[in-house]
Parts: C-alpha cells; sequence; structure tokens
C-alpha cells in the first residue's frame, strides 16, 4: 500500500462530528444497509397503521374489536416477545465472546419464544375465523388482518432465520460475515418488537379502552 | 492501525463496545422498563378509575416511551458522534412515518366529513 492512499481513510476531520470521509468497514456498512431496510420495513408498517386506523370502525354491522379481541392473550403474547428480544440480545453478548454453548442456548430461546407468540397469534386468528369474523367479513377485518399478519408473517421470517443463524453458528464459527449476519438478526428481532407495541396499543388496548 | 480508529468514529446500528456487565445490565435495564411501561398500559385500560377520552393519549404517549426504551436498550442507539448516521436516518424513517400516519388520517376524516353519503347509504356501507 503506498502511502498516498492513506490520507483517503484518514481524511476525515473529526470537528464535523460526523466520522472519517471514506469507506467504511463492512461491519459498519452491512448492519447500516440493514438499519435502512428495517426504516423502510417499518414506513411499510405505518402504511398498514394508517389504513387501519381510517378503516377501524367499517365494521358493517360485524363484530368490532370490543367483541373480538382477548387481552389476556395479548398480554402474554406481549410478554413472551419482550422476553424474546431480551434473550435475543444475550445471545449476542455470548456470541461476542465466542462462547458456543450459551449462544445456541439464548437463540434457541428467542425463537421458542417467538414460537409460543406466533402459536397464541394463529389460534387467535383461528377463532376469528371460525367464529365468521375473517378478512372477509368487513373492512375493519380486512385491516386487522393484513395489519396483524404482515407483524405475524414477519415473525415467521425471523423464526426462520434463528434457525438459519443457529447452524450457521454451529458449523462456521464466529467468523466476521456470520456475525454480520447475527447484529441484522437481533436488529430485524428488536424492530419486529417495536412494531408489536404500536400493534398493542393502536389495535388491542385502544380497541377495548373503554 | 487507521482501522481501530475509524471503527472508534462510527459504530454500526444495534452494536455496543462495552463489558459484560455493563451489556447485560443496559438490556435488564430495558427488560424491566419496558415490562412495567406495558403493564402500565395494560392497567389503565382495565381500570375505571381514569377520565374515558384520555385513556388513548396516555396508551400513545406509554407507547411511544416504551419505543424509545427499547431502541435507547435494545438497538444501543445513542446520540453519542459515533451514532450520527444512524440516527439521522431514524428522525427521516420516523419522519415518512408521521407523514404517512397524520396524512392518511387527516384526508380520511376530511373526505368523511365532507363527501359523506346520504344516512341510508351509509348504513349499507358502513356502520359506526
Amino acid at each position: 500500500m503506498s502511502t498516498h492512499a492513506a490520507p483517503l481513510l484518514d481524511a476525515g476531520s473529526a470537528d464535523t462530528g460526523l466520522g472519517n470521509r471514506g469507506p467504511q468497514s463492512k461491519a459498519i456498512i452491512v448492519p447500516y444497509g440493514f438499519w435502512l431496510f428495517i426504516l423502510s420495513d417499518i414506513i411499510m408498517f405505518s402504511a398498514l397503521f394508517a389504513s387501519y386506523a381510517a378503516l377501524v370502525h367499517a365494521a358493517d354491522g360485524g363484530p368490532t374489536g370490543r367483541d373480538l379481541f382477548d387481552l389476556r392473550n395479548v398480554a402474554i403474547e406481549t410478554v413472551a416477545l419482550l422476553v424474546s428480544s431480551f434473550v435475543c440480545g444475550l445471545a449476542l453478548i455470548a456470541a461476542k465472546r465466542r462462547n458456543m454453548l450459551w449462544t445456541q442456548v439464548w437463540l434457541l430461546a428467542t425463537g421458542l419464544l417467538g414460537f409460543l407468540f406466533l402459536l397464541i397469534e394463529l389460534r387467535e386468528f383461528g377463532s376469528m375465523i371460525m367464529a365468521g369474523a375473517g378478512p372477509q367479513r368487513s373492512a375493519f377485518l380486512s385491516a386487522f388482518f393484513a395489519l396483524v399478519g404482515c407483524h405475524g408473517a414477519h415473525i415467521t421470517a425471523g423464526l426462520l432465520w434463528i434457525g438459519t443463524l443457529m447452524a450457521q453458528v454451529w458449523a462456521k464459527g464466529f467468523q466476521a460475515h456470520i456475525m454480520r449476519r447475527f447484529l441484522c438478526f437481533t436488529l430485524f428481532w428488536h424492530a419486529l418488537d417495536i412494531v408489536w407495541v404500536a400493534i398493542f396499543t393502536i389495535v388491542y388496548l385502544m380497541g377495548m379502552a373503554p | 492501525m487507521t482501522d481501530r480508529e475509524t471503527e472508534r468514529l462510527d459504530i454500526a446500528p444495534g452494536e455496543q463496545h462495552d463489558t459484560l456487565l455493563n451489556e447485560v445490565t443496559s438490556y435488564l435495564i430495558g427488560l424491566v422498563l419496558a415490562l412495567a411501561l406495558t403493564a402500565t398500559s395494560f392497567y389503565i385500560v382495565s381500570t375505571s378509575l381514569l377520565w374515558g377520552p384520555g385513556i388513548a393519549v396516555g396508551l400513545v404517549v406509554l407507547a411511544i416511551a416504551q419505543m424509545g426504551v427499547h431502541l435507547v436498550f435494545f438497538l444501543h442507539i445513542t446520540s453519542g458522534p459515533d451514532n450520527t448516521n444512524n440516527v439521522l436516518a431514524l428522525a427521516f424513517g420516523v419522519l415518512i412515518v408521521l407523514l404517512i400516519m397524520a396524512g392518511t388520517l387527516w384526508i380520511m376524516a376530511n373526505l368523511n366529513a365532507n363527501m359523506a353519503p346520504s344516512p341510508e347509504l351509509m348504513n349499507l356501507q358502513m356502520q359506526h
């Protein structure tokens, strides 16, 4: 490497507060790109939230949230997802210490709690559809299934990702590119929990509020 | 050699650089705060102690507080100079989210008020 190349990497002036100019390392760029994806994903969710909020009273004489929602289930779902998010952070901490056993244990716990969340959600969907309150019943229910179902689909994708990640960490060890995927996964999982906070507040609690 | 310097001036979203105790403590604080905020949200819906119309506002405030807790303690978004890019991207995302949500609700409420069909048609399509 010639000495002329050095200023390119080190040309940033600290006084801008914006970090160095020039290409960053992959350890920064990859999670940053994934962060942009997550923010775009949240923008997509905001469109679903907006349509839900616009259609929440359009129940077409059918059941409303007050008739359908069970707050006890929602509370269990919420705690499961929150603890799952917490445990996922512990998995990342263990992975940074290159501790295979605890990484796998915490990842498994993350996945199982996510699976519990998904089971409760699917059971709720099933009982609603059985009771004739499926997505085709009214605009309110279409918006409900679109919003909550989209979050559930993300959780399902996250569960597949957990399985893949556990296998990759097991087979390939804590290599740099595996750790980048790990960090991206934790971003994804925490972001899903943030979306769930909005869902249980806007959909369930406001739907049941007196 | 400059790689070390570079990495200290910028940090990936979700990443923190601390000791084991600090990191676990941060997640624990986040968990406890989030649980407390969630419990409060569920409590104010189940109780009749509070003034009805104020409940929705309270719920929104609690939800925003909990999202902040998640961002700080789980996603490790800070106000430090190494987080500038992450925060700027987040701020832009929040701006778009607010525009979509507020814009949709504003326009749809306006349409509802100004272009409401006759009552019979209204009953046919949607019942409030």
